[in-house]
């Protein structure tokens, strides 16, 4: 066992690896002059410091050496300054990853718990009343854009009703030591809904689809055959060869639930890792760039990994037999 | 639907036809009466601003005092075009690849699988803002972007398809009749990965029309003037909170019916041309 | 030997039929089954041979009541007596009527192979499974183990454990031997045939027609979805003589012990089979009636046989 995780690690640095040049590459490619946009807040300055940090920033040399200072900088623990914020990048990806990671993992359970009870639900009655119905609602849940029901939700309940506020992580003007447990919920709700509506639609079709499969196979047949009434049939057999597949595709879906909450948290101007990374881009701000690049990549890597090493359990036939 | 339609009996399959048809023709009018309407009635318009839906406006107008109604309906010109273009790109990109790496040697399959997996491994988004970067934002940056994020899926559908294919006694039969590689590839495996890319084709529509959307929405994508939905929708949440709420709802559910009825196409047409579930009696959708 | 009781399970003209898909837009019935008629008595073994593709598999399933949706049945069915309706199907279903399937894809990949022969609401006590497994030599260990771990013939046993355990009176094994060895094949139909002498009724539905020989009481067979004869094994095994449809001569003479002759011609297929007798295209000795009508199944000399030429 321990043999094969550190050969998935040994795979995932060599990813992260081939990202950090992917990323690094493209944002070379851009015709925006990182010189230009570091001036931006600071006003003139004169040729002499125009060259000092032209040096700096290392403009005129080879893409080569620039990746290569990046990535030694980046061992030592350096991901470099943010030009928007004006502070090291590996603080703000600390601060903002909390945030972020509260929001996806509340919409992450909401989406799976709910997704596959609504999916079995679907199954179980297939082409009935409730099937038709659900069913119709998780196709126009899948076809709405993220972040158009953000905004839909964001003027349903922020604007019309307001039960829940505007956006953001905290309410406006208290210290950070004093906002409870309970604020920080309640600001995260709306954001978390409209990222969880998003994935929900996808994972209770994907259920009832599994669970359509499995109740036409042979040993649904059998058990049948045997006297098993439709509902011990769900219960015995159906759920766990249907939730169990189900619950390790909601590990392997962490890069949309990043790329939602890239969206989710633009609208509610909520401080977490996705507006940073849309503002880094809108701005130019290569280093977060890159960073958040990064660590979206690794955060990712890790849902694969769980979700192989779960898989490698639950089938019998693998975590004993072949291995990962 | 037989009462309705008294002359004769229809079986499923005819129904499935006619639903089908009936979104294909919806789907393309939409598409048509953006590109037929003139610039003029989405222009700028300053003393109409802001104006709640009528019978005049039917969406209402903007800021700016454009009619949201045609403004919608050419922005969805626009990012259909831009969805089905950058579709088809991502279509071409994943069949040759997939093919590459089943036919090809076992390196290049694993090189293949390996290259797959680091361009799933990064979140969509971030991939398509990386992109969009590079090419310094605008309509480039965008079709680059989305041909290059959705070819992954249908390339491992592909390469799964080809892989199975290859295995089949008739192939074998083939190569030892002496015929070659290029000839079985085209004789007996495209006319089976035929509607199968058909199908994945049309239901990445949906996803590239989503996506162009989104990242038109973060501020990606194409300048004001060529609206897409995406630039509307951004648009309109600067006035949501003096509840001027038209901009922001109607472009939308404009883009989810279109977005649903290409949907509902593709899954349409998968069960119409797999031999399978084509001969299913029940009602299935 | 044929047990005096009446017959458990009567089976008369049972049509089965499929709707599908035609090219384009029409559709088509596919008769399955036709016309087929089968009856078993207690403490009997009867078995049903044919070749594939002749609705051998369906019977069962439609004795059971599990034919998929867009069947289409017709004729009648009798258990003990009684009509067999689809409520008392499902009353029936695992109680009274027992199946005993092929292979492994019918057991559940998931769940442990004790749980899954105990049964589900009111389990069976574990101590009579137990006893069960060891009647069939089965290691005791096996009822915490998951069914890809088994060899085929430990499956087989199981798969017989599952149908022994429920006691039920009539029993239906499908295709129970293929790709077996002799030796195997004999241990396996050795079970039904034990079964048979406690005093149940087995159906078992091969293609394998000497295995049928050294385990059945009466052999049917089955011609493209129909029953064309019906008689005792011992009067197969006696020679062409005894049978009195040409098919069923046909199969005896093809068998490697006696002339080994094939028979030209193949089995119709369900969607173009030809109006009238069955086995009329192929048939040397038919007559204009053979192809006007489906003949009736007539008793005749113990057995029962479905032509219009048989004397």
């Amino acid at each position: 066992m321990i043999e094969i995780i550190s050969k998935q690690i040994l795979k995932i640095i060599l990813l992260l690896l081939a990202v950090s040049v992917i990323a690094f590459t493209l944002v070379t490619l851009s015709p925006v002059d990182p010189v230009q946009q570091y001036l931006l807040g600071a006003g003139a300055v004169s040729p002499a410091q125009r060259v000092q940090l032209e040096a700096y920033w290392g403009v005129n040399a080879p893409p080569l050496q620039r990746y290569l200072n990046w990535l030694c900088a980046l061992l030592r623990g350096d991901l470099g300054t943010s030009l928007i914020y004006r502070r090291p990048v590996m603080d703000i990806i600390a601060e903002r990853f909390l945030n972020s990671f509260a929001l996806m993992m509340c919409a992450w359970l909401f989406t799976g718990i709910f997704g596959s009870v609504l999916g079995c639900i679907m199954g179980m009655y297939k082409d009935k009343m409730p099937d038709r119905i659900i069913k119709k609602l998780c196709y126009i849940l899948c076809s709405a854009p993220t972040f158009w029901l953000g905004l839909i939700i964001l003027l349903l309940f922020s604007v019309w009703l307001r039960w829940f506020p505007i956006g953001f992580s905290t309410p406006i003007g208290m210290l950070n030591s004093d906002v409870s447990i309970w604020q920080r919920l309640y600001h995260l709700f709306l954001p978390a809904l409209t990222l969880s509506l998003v994935s929900f639609g996808n994972i209770a079709l994907h259920t009832r689809q599994k669970l359509i499969d499995v109740l036409n196979s042979e040993y649904i047949l059998f058990a049948r055959a045997r006297g098993e009434s439709d509902r011990t049939l769900l219960l015995r057999h159906g759920l766990r060869n249907t939730l169990l597949p189900a619950l390790t595709l909601q590990f392997a879906s962490f890069a949309e639930l990043f790329g939602g909450s890239v969206l989710a948290e633009t609208i509610f101007s909520y401080p977490g890792l996705g507006s940073a990374v849309s503002a880094a881009g809108l701005n130019s701000d290569v280093p977060l760039l890159l960073g958040i690049t990064l660590f979206s990549a690794l955060f990712v890597a890790i849902g694969n990994l769980i979700a192989n090493i779960l898989y490698g359990i639950i089938d019998p036939q693998i975590g004993k037999g072949a291995g990962l | 639907m037989n009462q309705i339609l008294n002359c004769r009996t229809l079986n499923h399959r005819h129904i499935l036809v006619l639903f089908t048809s009936i979104i294909g023709a919806m789907v393309i009018m939409a598409f048509l009466s953006g590109k037929l309407i003139p610039d003029a009635a989405a222009a700028v318009n300053i003393s109409q601003k802001n104006l709640a839906p009528s019978l005049q406006h039917l969406f209402g107008t903007d800021w700016l005092g454009r009619d949201l109604f045609f403004r919608t309906l050419k922005g969805l010109s626009t990012s259909l075009t831009v969805g089905v273009t950058a579709s088809l790109i991502s279509a071409v990109i994943a069949t040759l690849i997939g093919i590459a790496a089943a036919m090809g040697s076992k390196i290049i399959d694993s090189l293949i699988s390996w290259l797959i997996d680091l361009v799933m491994g990064i979140p969509h988004i971030i991939l398509l803002i990386l992109i969009s970067f590079a090419c310094g934002r605008g309509l480039k940056g965008l079709l680059i972007g989305i041909a290059a994020t959705h070819w992954t899926s249908l390339a491992r559908l592909v390469r799964a398809e080809v892989l199975q294919l290859r295995s089949q006694q008739y192939i074998a039969v083939s190569r030892k009749l002496g015929k070659s590689n290029r000839w079985i590839l085209i004789h007996h495996m495209l006319p089976h990965l035929f509607p199968q890319i058909l199908v994945g084709v049309i239901l990445l529509f949906p996803h590239a029309i989503i996506h162009e959307a989104a990242i038109s929405f973060l501020g990606y994508g194409l300048p004001p003037e060529q609206p897409a939905i995406g630039i509307i929708l951004s648009e309109s949440t600067k006035y949501l909170s003096s509840g001027v709420w038209w901009p922001a709802i109607f472009p939308g559910l404009t883009l989810i019916i279109i977005v649903l009825l290409v949907d509902r196409l593709g899954d349409h047409l998968k069960l119409l041309l797999n031999p399978h579930t084509a001969q299913e009696q029940e009602d299935t959708h | 030997m044929i047990s005096d009781q009446p017959a458990i399970l009567e089976v008369s003209a049972l049509s089965v039929s499929f709707r599908m898909y035609d090219k384009g837009f029409d559709q088509k019935d596919l008769k399955v089954i036709s016309n087929l008629n089968i009856t078993v008595h207690p403490g009997e073994v009867l078995a049903i041979v044919g070749s594939s593709g002749s609705g051998k598999s369906l019977l069962a399933s439609a004795i059971m009541g599990l034919l998929p949706n867009n069947a289409a049945i017709k004729g009648s069915m009798h258990y003990k007596g009684q009509p067999l309706t689809p409520n008392r199907q499902k009353l029936l279903r695992g109680t009274e009527i027992a199946f005993v399937p092929q292979s492994v894809s019918y057991l559940d990949p998931l769940m442990k192979i004790g749980k899954q022969v105990d049964g589900y609401k009111k389990p069976y006590p574990t101590e009579k499974r137990r006893a069960i497994f060891r009647q069939l030599s089965l290691p005791d260990d096996i009822e915490k183990k998951y069914p890809y771990q088994l060899s085929g013939g430990m499956i087989r046993r199981v798969l017989a454990a599952t149908a022994l355990i429920t006691e039920a009176e009539l029993i239906i094994a499908d295709e129970p031997t293929p790709g077996m060895s002799l030796d195997q094949a004999l241990k396996a139909l050795t079970m039904f045939r034990e079964m048979a002498d406690a005093g149940k009724a087995v159906i078992l539905i091969t293609h394998d027609i000497d295995l049928a020989f050294k385990f059945a009481d009466r052999i049917t067979v089955f011609y493209a979805g129909t029953t064309v004869e019906t008689v005792s094994t011992h009067d197969f095994q006696t020679g062409a003589a005894k049978l009195h449809h040409p098919y069923s001569k046909a199969l005896w003479r093809a068998m490697p012990q006696n002339e080994f002759e094939s028979f030209p011609g193949f089995q119709p297929y369900a969607g173009d089979l030809p109006k009238g007798c069955l086995f009329s295209p192929r048939c040397p000795h038919k007559i204009p009636a053979c192809e006007a009508a489906v003949p009736e199944m007539r008793t005749m000399k113990g057995g029962e046989v479905r032509c219009c030429h048989a004397t």
